[in-house]
């Protein structure tokens, strides 16, 4: 079972991280864990850019004034009861909740290349943090 | 106490209310200065940051913080003796900020003492706010009291040399709170040197009031809750018996006690700022004395934040929190503690849970 899985997922990491040899795909070396960290780091400091960004809404106004260092966003509490929607949301909800709400702005499709790195960034401020999913 | 739940529910309907005809109010406790021999009451406003978004169009949410602030102290009576803005009026220190600000602030029927802060200031270095609304440093008495303004949010050269071709960048880079290229606000020392002087004439008995934007001790360098000469300014303090540092800035309840001085900071109009104990990543010296403010919910604009007003008992400043969303607080000083104190949940078993920030 665990091979079978292995030979279906390995591909797909491989070719986003663009390694070079392919022959012991369930084996990765140093130069793959830099090389993966990089890709992430990219992303977190574009997720950075966009966060301190005040053309993101429709009003001048950026995320950093509210959670500077991205305090106050708790991605380790998520996914959790939201009031103000009313159900158990995720990050990427109270995201969107904030861009439409503090920044009047038009909420992101989950997909969206800046919503994955605005919760790269925060989750990595917020690293170390333990799991709390559902915490108030 | 009950008088004070009537006048918060008055005020809250007071805000929904527009040009009300004043109802003369007697709600607001008042104390006798017992060595200053006078009572007065003055308010509080700070840190609204009015953001233009383009021509006359300026973000709302920030204006109806500071509109519903001026309605509020419009509406206290005995009216206060003065208003003390905070600073940070402005968001890029532009002029149609300020004159957006000043357009408002000229609604409020008490006169205003004015501090800078580095929103103001950053863009063209404080020079439309001295020629528009208030020397950057000044002192007055009043009733017994004397009171010192300083601006707290200068710097150092090398910093500013940096940005001297481009007044946007430097604005932008300063109006950033977690910027990793920032620099730390300074009292510096020509400043403090007239102080001194100012000070010199004044009796060791006499109640002082320091009114300043950043929090004149040490907190948090990354986020600027900090003044790099603050031991400075502190020391010439040190002859006073009774001295209290009002401050801007942080955008949160916090208090503390340091030698002989009493610092209190004031909420923000606009929008509350997390305790720096929240960021895991750093060590920081938020004081232990301060019970949080409730944690803030995005849902309503106006959680965590609003307005103050302080009294002055024997020189001692009784510091009432007018927060919109959330119980009204008192942080007074306490004679037998030697420190402020929260009227109400001071004690730990007094708390409640959103007190408790992560
Ligand atoms: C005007 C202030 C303001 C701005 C601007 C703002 N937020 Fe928020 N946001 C808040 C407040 C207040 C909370 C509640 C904080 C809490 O629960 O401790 C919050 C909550 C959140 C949460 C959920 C936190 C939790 O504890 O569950 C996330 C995630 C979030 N914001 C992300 C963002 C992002 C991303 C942006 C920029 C698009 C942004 N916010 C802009 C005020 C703001
Ligand atoms: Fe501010
Ligand atoms: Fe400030």
């Amino acid at each position: 079972m665990w091979k079978k899985f292995n030979r279906i997922t390995t591909p797909v990491v491989l070719a986003t991280a663009l390694a070079v040899s392919a022959a012991h795909a369930d084996e990765f070396t140093e130069a793959d864990l830099k090389k993966w960290q990089a890709e992430f780091e990219a992303v977190a400091k574009k997720g950075e850019a966009i966060f301190h960004s005040n053309k993101l809404g429709a009003n001048a106004v950026a995320c950093d004034m509210c959670h500077p260092n991205g305090t106050n966003t708790h991605p380790e509490t998520y996914p959790k009861f939201q009031k103000q929607l009313g159900q158990v949301a995720t990050l990427r909800d109270m995201i969107n909740w904030c861009i439409e709400n503090p920044l009047e702005g038009k909420p992101l499709k989950f997909d969206d290349p800046r919503m994955i790195a605005l919760e790269a960034y925060i989750t990595w401020e917020r690293r170390g943090a333990r799991l709390q999913p559902g915490m108030h | 106490m009950g008088g004070k739940i009537d006048r918060r529910t008055f005020l809250k309907q007071a805000g929904a209310l527009t040009a009300a005809t004043a109802i003369p109010l007697s709600l607001v406790e008042v104390v006798w200065g017992k060595e200053s021999g006078e009572k007065f009451t003055f308010a509080y406003i700070s840190d609204s940051h009015l953001t233009q978004i383009k021509g006359t169009k300026f973000v709302r949410n920030f204006d109806n913080g500071l509109k519903r602030a001026i309605t509020e102290v419009n509406f206290m009576s005995p009216k206060p003796d003065f208003v003390v803005y905070g600073g940070d009026l402005a968001q890029l220190g532009k002029r149609e900020e300020i004159d957006h600000g000043l357009e408002m602030m000229s609604s409020l029927r008490t006169p205003v003492r004015w501090v800078i802060g580095e929103h103001d200031y950053y863009l063209d270095l404080g020079k439309y706010w001295e020629e528009k609304v208030s020397p950057l440093n000044y002192s007055f008495d009043h009733k017994g009291v004397h009171f010192v303004v300083l601006n707290s949010i200068l710097t150092y050269d090398s910093w500013l040399d940096k940005w001297s071709k481009d007044p946007m960048a430097r604005m932008l880079q300063m109006a950033r709170l977690d910027n990793p290229q920032g620099s730390p606000f300074m009292v510096k020392d020509p400043q403090i040197e007239w102080m001194t002087k100012d000070l010199a004439k004044v009796d060791r008995k006499t109640p002082v009031v320091v009114l300043s934007h950043s929090p004149l001790y040490k907190i948090f360098k990354p986020w600027n809750f900090w003044t790099e000469d603050a031991e400075k300014v502190q020391k010439a303090l040190k002859r006073f018996k009774k001295v209290t540092v009002l401050h801007g800035h942080v955008h949160q309840v916090l208090y503390n006690q340091e030698g002989n001085i009493s610092f209190y900071a004031m909420m923000s109009t606009a929008w509350p700022w997390p305790y720096p104990t929240t960021y895991n990543q750093a060590q920081s010296a938020v004081p232990k004395l301060t019970v949080f403010m409730n944690r803030g919910d995005p849902h309503s604009e106006r959680d965590g934040t609003g307005w103050g007003y302080l009294d002055l008992d024997s020189g001692r400043a009784g510091h009432h929190y007018e927060l919109w969303e959330n119980s009204a607080r008192t942080v007074k000083y306490d004679s037998r503690r030697k420190k402020p104190q929260d009227t109400k949940y001071q004690d730990p078993k007094d708390r409640i849970p959103p007190q408790k920030h992560y």
